[in-house]
């Protein structure tokens, strides 16, 4: 069985997450920060369509957004906006709330934004929204890697056994990265990783041909300057390019870039 | 001209189903279908529990007729717009294309249940094995001699036997573009279950595969709490 059940270019790359608030949104900005600092032109999609909030993040408020260019008000050129921290976005706005339930048309325009910005770009990063809503899956679906966000909270850790079981089983994803968010001590990502990986050896490999194989693409440490750069709607790599988290989130980046 | 060949390079010659090669066409296109559409579908493959004892005991001719009967039952337990194939020997699919999660199970039963109560008439091959030697076949829950193979010891007996199927099946996952085999992948591994759980059974990939059982949950935190005061 082959890696990815789709032809997706491994240039795009899905965030999820299952649980929300484990940092999925903050993940995908400063990682596409840090990409961009490594040279890489990156595009964020917040493909968090019912309640998008990458544009919050960012503290951007956009006039043109993925609506306008689903209902053809706009060129998907002029949607394409710039981000702090040198990286391109295409946010979801608010408004999109009627895309929230997956519907022909929104698959169809989501297939063909994504075909047509994944030639321009180094790295697109699909920030999907929380939960395993036939949205997420779908988005998963168009990206080549999938990268789950968790924090060692059990909630989030069951939710993010679940988004890998769903996904290995009806998309047949055998490759998921790992980022360990809020991790409070050394070598913690890696024992949730161990943790994932054990029980999916146990569960759901033993249903499958090949087996599913968990990456750790690092740990970010839990770290008050994470919380102050949310407050002030910065990228921590902008504010704060000296914390741990950050240096955490560049060597991700680091890893992706290889 | 053409499509009487089309027709017959689609067909299954014994049973007039489509054969593995419309199938394989067929589930191709309700793969593209399904995650064009966002509706759901059912993909059914079965297999006639016990079928080489029937054809070991009974002759290949009764194995065709076997074939044939649970082909019938097939195409009259499912709608006119799903598609029946026979894939392999004694091995059946049904495509369900619109077929919702809460109807699986139902349909699925309907198709075990009506090959379990029909009745198959075969001519046994002569010189295959007396009818007291059948009963204990599993694949036979009831063999009625029509003809008592003692008395007429050439003459090819004719009798009732019915036979059993094994159904597994899995929903096409909706929005997705998965692949024709490993959509067919899943529904086998259901049938494999089936299979060894016993036989004329009916087993569907659970729908829900996002709920994480107790079991799961509990190797999922414990042994972390174990490192955790390592």
């Amino acid at each position: 069985m082959n890696a990815t059940p789709t032809s997706a270019s491994s240039r795009i790359m899905a965030v999820t997450s299952g649980k929300g608030g484990v940092g999925k949104t903050f993940i995908s900005a400063n990682l596409a920060a840090a990409l961009a600092r490594a040279g890489r032109r990156v595009l964020v999609l917040d493909a968090d369509l019912g309640l998008a909030n990458l544009d919050v993040v960012l503290n951007l408020f956009p006039k043109i957004t993925l609506h306008d260019v689903f209902t053809g008000k706009s060129s998907l050129q002029d949607a394409i906006l710039p981000a702090p921290g040198g990286f391109s976005v295409l946010l979801a706005g608010s408004g999109m709330v009627e895309y929230s339930r997956m519907t022909p048309e929104v698959r169809e325009h989501l297939q063909r934004v994504i075909a047509e910005v994944e030639p321009k770009f180094d790295h697109v990063l699909l920030d999907t929204g929380a939960g395993i809503s036939d949205v997420v899956l779908y988005t998963v679906s168009l990206a080549g890697e999938v990268l789950v966000v968790a924090t060692p909270e059990p909630t989030s850790l069951t939710d993010a056994y679940a988004t890998i079981k769903v996904l290995a089983t009806t998309q047949g994803r055998r490759k998921v990265q790992l980022v360990v968010n809020q991790t409070r001590k050394m070598g913690e990502g890696r024992a949730v990783r161990q943790q994932l990986q054990q029980v999916v050896d146990r569960y759901v490999n033993p249903n499958l041909d090949s087996p599913v194989r968990l990456e750790l693409l690092g740990d970010v440490p839990a770290d008050s300057a994470v919380r102050e750069s949310v407050q002030r709607r910065q990228l921590l790599l902008q504010a704060t390019p000296g914390a741990p988290a950050a240096l955490a989130l560049v060597a991700i980046a680091g890893r992706i870039t290889g | 001209m053409i499509e009487a060949l089309v027709e017959l390079s689609s067909r299954d010659a014994l049973t007039g189903l489509a054969n593995r090669r419309a199938f394989e066409l067929a589930l191709a296109r309700e793969v593209d279908r399904v995650a064009r559409s966002g509706e759901s579908a059912l993909l059914l493959t079965l297999d006639i529990d016990h079928f080489k004892r029937v054809n070991d005991t009974w002759g290949h001719v009764a194995g065709d007729q076997v074939i044939r009967a649970v082909a019938s039952a097939l195409i009259d337990s499912v709608r006119p717009m799903d598609l029946v194939a026979r894939v392999g020997g004694e091995e059946f699919a049904i495509i369900l294309p619109n077929c919702g999660a809460a109807f699986g199970e139902t349909v699925a039963e309907r198709v075990r249940r009506r090959v379990e109560r029909m009745p198959v008439a075969v001519t046994a091959a002569p010189g295959s094995a007396p009818l007291a030697q059948l009963h204990p076949l599993p694949a036979v829950a009831t063999a009625v001699a029509a003809t008592s193979a003692a008395a007429v010891p050439l003459a090819a007996p004719q009798m009732t036997v019915t036979v059993t199927v094994s159904i597994g099946g899995a929903f096409a996952p909706q929005w997705v573009r998965s692949t024709p085999s490993l959509w067919q992948e899943r529904a086998d591994k259901q049938l494999y279950l089936a299979k060894t759980q016993g036989r004329n059974l009916v087993r569907l990939e659970p729908t829900a595969v996002s709920v994480v059982s107790n079991e799961e949950k509990r190797l999922l935190f414990e042994t972390f709490q174990i490192q955790d005061h390592e």
